[in-house]
């Protein structure tokens, strides 16, 4: 037989049934319509970290979808059932490594409701200071890699650049620019030095026109908008169901924010606004993460004018270590000192469940504490992991490069995805 | 000063004239000659080359992943300048395997894939603790170092660790590449007679040889 | 929501699916638990998103939990939200080990789908229903469900001057 006549015998299926190739010959006609399926494999320079997407083709046209993940995973979880309380925050930082001020805000947030905690208006305004920042410093890098995706490699340096700034405002208070350990159960680890509000401020009148730069490169870009105007487009509904927030969920036009529906830590304190998109397409995602940057400059600028003074972190001696200084003349600070750093402190049996809006969504964390120093259970509820279930919503009908800047536009943290 | 060296210019303008035409012989000519010349090994001049343009592998993992972007695109650590011109995705395409990041063993087949579809010659960085060991996550689900699967040249530790940190760790593999034997400290400080003693072990048991003396 | 609150929901439960649906409820600052029987949990969820007085639509996060020492041992959590009123009930069954089987929700609340794949990878919850469970997060083939917390944590021995002649050494 020749390859032609095998060619012609084979049926392949489409996915409603109908065979499109009988045993007649193949004509030119009936060849685009077989379905294709290829592997965007776990290393593709289009994914966000390794995501392995199967994708059902058909000619250019996204039939289906089916992420698979789990090349990250780390165990982070049950890791953190071996640990300490505030050894947990290292680890849990580590999950969605964008954002690991939100990670481990979530945490300790949840942790303090379980020891009935309370965090001095200082720390609560420091810890808002450095979210916003984190939230910043995200939606660049998620800039720089979306345009990268797309094509805009120039934001790929204007987005580092900038970030860059942010993290030199990290390294000054936390000491690190990545998974500072800022963020301690009870306050922050440390006040802020001198320099930072100074170095902040800068960093406040600088960002604005640097905002105004990418819009003058993308936003006025036909090719730009061409590809994500009318691309990947999921109604709130769907999102809704899934499960779905954060700037997708806002960008669908259903104005869901946490910070401004359930207020946690002081966000109660600032004016702001939340941005929301009317379509749902991939263009409305861009603005809305573009204006909540903006928004996140307010936030800080207000946090910094109305600074409280005080304490850093809660003075309750058998939660946070003691000051230096303090251990040199008081027997007690130093009891106090050895047992935290040895064994840590014990939280009372029970069960936190507590929300922070990252920048991809609701990050929830639940903690169970069964009266040790360890916590008996610590799982994060990633948002990219609920986000990644309207991936096949977005694909579905579209062309292949459609879909790509849908996964470039849902920012998928998939270190947060796999734990 | 701008007059010598314009005079400079004129006088290796002439001289190159005269070399052209032929003009140039004796005394002159192996002056010219031996200001133009570098000798060399062909391995050094060919290692020279390859530490020079050594092409990473697009391949991130994990935080660490992170800071390799920002070596690679952000303007202030910039790894073009040291030959990493591009990053190219492919791996038939790179020299340079930056691992950043936590391997775990579901990532671990394809990395090994991706390494051995990289040609020769071929290079391995270890970016972080959790390629470089397990870093801090010493659980079930990854594998602890990637040197358990792919050879490594060059490790970098840090959790993530600094842009500048990962320049410095590949400039150490380009010492690599050149041949040379890599600067420790024990070089720069003069420091002979720290290095640890070979102790004899029983191969089968993993038990010290009967005489072998136990450093304390 | 407050601890009455919580009382009139379980109640309302109680009446609208069966009187042996709910097991328990548990109040801590400002966090509203309901334990429900494992084989009421489905018709609860239906019933409280669709059919209560204060109806809970959103599904925000479904995890499991080990509870070792305490049986029943295997605990999963449904996190829910309502939007409109801003508040947050967590509806919470335990499971024994042996042959620990949930109904999938996953056309309740379509969200849950790779969360209950999680909860099957990690803890061997089989979800009745799902339309496509296998593992997720770990290899397909693996044996063992990592976040029981009688499964070791693995990983590596650490290797110190005190150990280091003892332990085999993988270049040899």
């Amino acid at each position: 037989m020749t390859d032609r006549e095998r060619e012609a015998s084979v049926t392949v299926e489409r996915l409603d049934e109908e065979p499109v190739s009988g045993t007649a010959a193949v004509t030119e006609g009936d060849l685009h319509e077989e379905l294709f399926t290829i592997n965007i494999g776990p290393h593709h320079p289009a994914t966000h970290g390794v995501l392995r997407l199967l994708t059902t083709l058909e000619g250019e046209v996204v039939q289906d979808v089916k992420p698979i993940i789990g090349y990250v995973h780390t165990g982070i979880e049950k890791s953190c059932e071996d640990q300490q309380y505030w050894k947990v925050i290292t680890f849990v930082e580590r999950m969605d490594y964008l954002a690991y001020y939100f990670n481990a805000q979530a945490y300790c947030m949840a942790v303090e409701r379980l020891l009935d905690e309370e965090v001095p208006p200082r720390a609560e305004y420091l810890r808002v200071i450095h979210l916003e920042l984190n939230r910043i410093a995200s939606h660049l890098f998620w800039i720089a890699t979306a345009a990268l995706d797309i094509g805009a490699v120039t934001m790929l340096w204007w987005g580092c650049r900038d970030r860059d700034l942010v993290l030199d405002l990290f390294e000054m208070s936390g000491g690190q620019r990545i998974h500072t350990r800022y963020i301690q159960v009870g306050g922050v680890m440390e006040d802020i030095p001198p320099g930072f509000e100074a170095k902040t401020r800068d960093f406040l009148k600088v960002m604005p026109e640097r905002l105004d730069q990418y819009l003058s490169l993308l936003d006025r870009n036909e090719i730009w908008l061409r590809r994500t105007k009318g691309t990947g487009i999921v109604p709130a509904e769907r999102l809704l169901a899934l499960g779905v927030t954060g700037p997708l969920l806002r960008a669908a036009g259903h104005p869901w924010d946490l910070r401004k529906a359930m207020p946690y830590s002081a966000y109660g304190d600032f004016d702001f606004n939340v941005p929301v998109g009317t379509v749902g397409d991939n263009y409305d995602r861009f603005r809305v993460r573009i204006d909540e940057m903006r928004q996140s400059l307010r936030i800080v600028e207000q946090a910094l004018d109305g600074l409280p003074e005080g304490p850093h972190i809660t003075t309750n001696r058998k939660v946070a270590l003691p000051p230096r200084h303090e251990l040199a003349t008081s027997m007690e600070a130093l009891i106090h000192h050895f047992k935290l750093v040895t064994e840590g402190f014990r939280v009372p049996p029970g069960e936190a469940y507590t929300a922070v809006e990252s920048p991809r969504g609701e990050l929830g964390c639940f903690v169970v504490a069964d009266g040790s120093a360890k916590p008996a259970r610590v799982h994060v509820r990633d948002p990219s992991f609920v986000n990644l279930q309207a991936l096949p919503d977005m694909a579905r009908g579209g062309l292949i490069a459609d879909f790509i800047s849908s996964v470039a536009m849902l920012d998928p943290i998939l270190g947060g995805v796999d734990r | 000063m701008t007059r010598t060296k314009v005079g400079d210019l004129r006088v290796r303008q002439l001289k190159a004239q005269q070399m052209l035409r032929g003009d140039l012989s004796g005394a002159a000519l192996e002056e010219y000659v031996e200001e133009r010349l570098i000798f060399t090994k062909l391995e050094e001049a060919q290692n020279w080359a390859r530490k020079n343009a050594c092409w990473p592998l697009g391949f991130g993992l994990a935080c660490c992943a992170i800071e390799m972007i920002t070596v690679i695109g952000s303007p202030r650590n910039d790894l073009a300048r040291f030959g990493a011109e591009v990053i190219r995705f492919s791996p038939r395409q790179a020299d340079l395997l930056i691992l950043s990041g936590r391997v775990s063993i579901k990532m671990a087949p394809i990395i090994r894939r991706l390494y051995d579809q990289m040609l020769e010659p071929k290079w391995v960085v270890s970016m972080g603790a959790c390629a470089s060991s397990a870093g801090m996550f010493n659980n079930y689900a990854l594998v602890a170092g990637a040197d358990k699967f792919l050879p490594i040249d060059v490790y970098v530790p840090g959790c993530p660790p600094r842009p500048e940190a990962l320049i410095y760790g590949i400039m150490k593999l380009q010492d690599k590449i050149m041949g040379h034997p890599d600067m420790g400290w024990r070089e720069r400080y003069n420091a002979y007679g720290t290095e640890e003693r070979e102790v004899e072990y029983d191969p089968t048991s993993g038990a010290l040889a009967p005489d072998a003396e136990r450093r304390p | 929501m407050d601890a009455t609150g919580l009382e009139l929901i379980a109640q309302r439960v109680r009446d609208g699916v069966s009187a042996d649906a709910v097991t328990g409820t548990h109040f801590l600052r400002g966090e509203a638990t309901l334990e429900v029987a494992p084989a009421a949990v489905r018709d609860a969820l239906a019933y409280l998103r669709d059919v209560d007085d204060e109806p809970w639509p959103r599904l925000m996060s479904l995890h499991g939990c080990d509870y070792l020492p305490e049986e029943p041992r295997l605990g999963v959590h449904y996190q829910l939200l309502s939007m409109e009123r801003t508040d947050r009930l967590n509806v919470k069954t335990r499971l024994g080990t042996d042959d620990p089987r949930l109904p999938s929700v996953v056309d309740l609340f379509p969200g849950a789908d790779y969360q209950e794949r999680e909860v099957y990878d990690m803890f061997g919850v089989v979800f009745d229903g799902h339309p496509d469970l296998r593992r997720i997060l770990m290899p397909e083939d693996y044996v063992g469900f990592p976040q029981r917390r009688d499964f070791p944590m693995g990983g590596e021995p650490v290797i110190f001057t005190f150990n280091e002649h003892e332990l085999p050494r993988w270049y040899d």
